[in-house]
């Protein structure tokens, strides 16, 4: 049974998350991946500011279909999360606390997840229609110019998710796998 | 001579951008059904069940089953007794302009590798033509992901590595990639040729359906052996643990230099997508 949370999420709800958690989330998230990652840290070294408040929020790697008439969204599923580890850490620092994609991530970002009590959520990966219905409402609120890549502000309910790495250090991907396999050798002893 | 109006080709890889997109192929979805019946590990099935019901719901809502809607990568093969009337390339970039507009498919593709500006129209393809007997012309579109094209690997082997080194370097491959393709996967495999020749292998490997075996024994027994390595891995959907790492691999072998063992692999994730049509 999946744990409804209410976004923003917040330091003490995070403290509370474990890997492995199924989580279905309910507020706003922003989508971004590889080019508005790159026009963030742009940004941030022009001393300017990002195009929300980036504390507290979560940012979902991902970028959508356009919408068909009559639909909210289109397809929108997440995208593999490695390639925003170079600009994750720093966004992290400064107060975002938590991130949705699928995929392994780099020992500089999980140590950052730790340090700063943030989270790291899994969503089914190619599941782009099932997700979208999800979505309540989408409005561009950033570099509309990057197309596929523009910021997107998301109004979710129930967006299924599951905690991949918490604030513990813990890892689905290493637990999960080990798990399974400890569980094969078990049946053939 | 049958002389076909380029038009034509423009038509049909439209309809063949929005149709792969949106209806996965029957047997990809009855691969994951199989997959989910036969899965021992509780939150993988739970993940596969996830699978089929975006499916599901994508081909009824007729939008696309993942948002990833690829590099349009288009196959021609081409009777050598027709006649192509007009620019076979712009017929078809004209062609996945239309389709990924009509289709509301995501535009994907920047013009340079470095300075990354979106064209705007998911052109230009990538596009492979191919002489074939007859007069008609078989158009098959293939739209291709990058989280799973990401984990794709050339390497050129030695001859004494044989059948093991290419076992060792697939299953290599599947484990390096790990969660990152959106498994459960389907794993291309060419081997022989050259360089290139290997990689393209081991991308039209993907096109032959999971429903099908090898007609070359040999080779049928080793795609057996391979897929049953990857799925002891553990890896499992979406890497959170189970058997179901891949559904399937196929391997396309070529004639190769005497000094060589190319090896290419080419992962696709659970939405392998490909439509056809004959012209």
């Amino acid at each position: 049974m999946a744990r409804r949370i209410e976004l923003p999420l917040t330091p003490e709800l995070t403290a509370t998350l474990r890997a492995g958690d199924a989580v279905a989330l309910s507020g706003v998230i922003y989508t971004a991946r590889d080019a508005a990652h790159k026009r963030f840290c742009e940004l941030l070294d022009a001393g300017l500011p990002l195009p929300f408040d980036i504390r507290g929020a979560t940012i979902y790697y991902a970028g959508p279909t356009p919408a068909a008439p009559g639909r909210v969204i289109g397809s929108v599923g997440p995208t593999t999360s490695y390639r925003m580890d170079a600009y994750a850490p720093r966004l992290l620092r400064l107060g975002q606390l938590g991130m949705i994609g699928k995929g392994a991530r780099s020992a500089e970002v999980a140590d950052a997840v730790r340090e700063t009590g943030a989270v790291y959520f899994g969503a089914v990966g190619g599941a782009g229609a099932l997700l979208s219905e999800c979505v309540k409402s989408s409005e561009v609120v950033a570099f509309d110019e990057l197309g596929a890549e523009a910021v997107h502000r998301l109004v979710v309910e129930d967006f299924p998710a599951v905690v991949v790495i918490d604030s513990g250090g813990r890892n689905l991907y290493e637990e999960g796998r080990a798990a399974y396999l400890r569980s094969v050798a078990e049946l053939s002893d | 001579m049958r002389i076909v109006d380029a038009k034509l080709i423009t038509d049909a890889v439209a309809r063949l951008c929005v149709e792969a997109n949106i209806n996965l192929p029957r047997d990809v979805r009855g691969a994951v059904r199989g997959a989910r019946e036969t899965e021992p590990w509780e939150t993988a099935r739970g993940v596969l069940s996830t699978i089929e019901e975006n499916s599901e719901l994508a081909s009824t809502l007729g939008i696309p089953v993942c948002q990833d809607t690829g590099m349009a990568c288009v196959f021609l093969d081409v009777g050598r007794d027709a006649h192509i009337d007009g620019d076979v390339y712009d017929a078809v970039n004209a062609g996945v302009a239309r389709g990924y507009a009509e289709g509301f498919l995501r535009k994907s593709i920047v013009g340079d590798p470095l300075r990354r500006v979106n064209t705007g129209d998911n052109t230009p393809a990538a596009l492979y033509l191919d002489i074939v007997p007859g007069d008609k012309i078989t158009v098959t579109v293939a739209p291709k992901g990058f989280g799973s094209e990401n984990m794709s690997r050339v390497k050129m082997l030695r001859p004494s590595d044989g059948a093991d080194g290419v076992v060792d370097f697939v299953v290599e491959t599947v484990e390096l990639a790990g969660g990152n393709p959106c498994p459960p996967i389907v794993v291309g495999v060419g081997l022989g040729g050259n360089f290139d020749k290997a990689a393209l292998l081991a991308k039209r490997a993907l096109l032959r359906p999971l429903t099908e075996h090898n007609a070359d024994t040999y080779y049928a027994e080793l795609e057996a052996a391979l897929l049953e390595k990857i799925n002891a891995l553990g890896i499992g959907p979406m890497g959170f643990g189970g058997r179901t790492t891949a559904l399937g691999v196929n391997i396309l072998a070529a004639p190769t230099h005497i000094a060589g063992l190319p090896a290419a692999v080419n992962v696709s994730c659970h939405v392998t997508r490909h439509a056809s049509e004959v012209i």
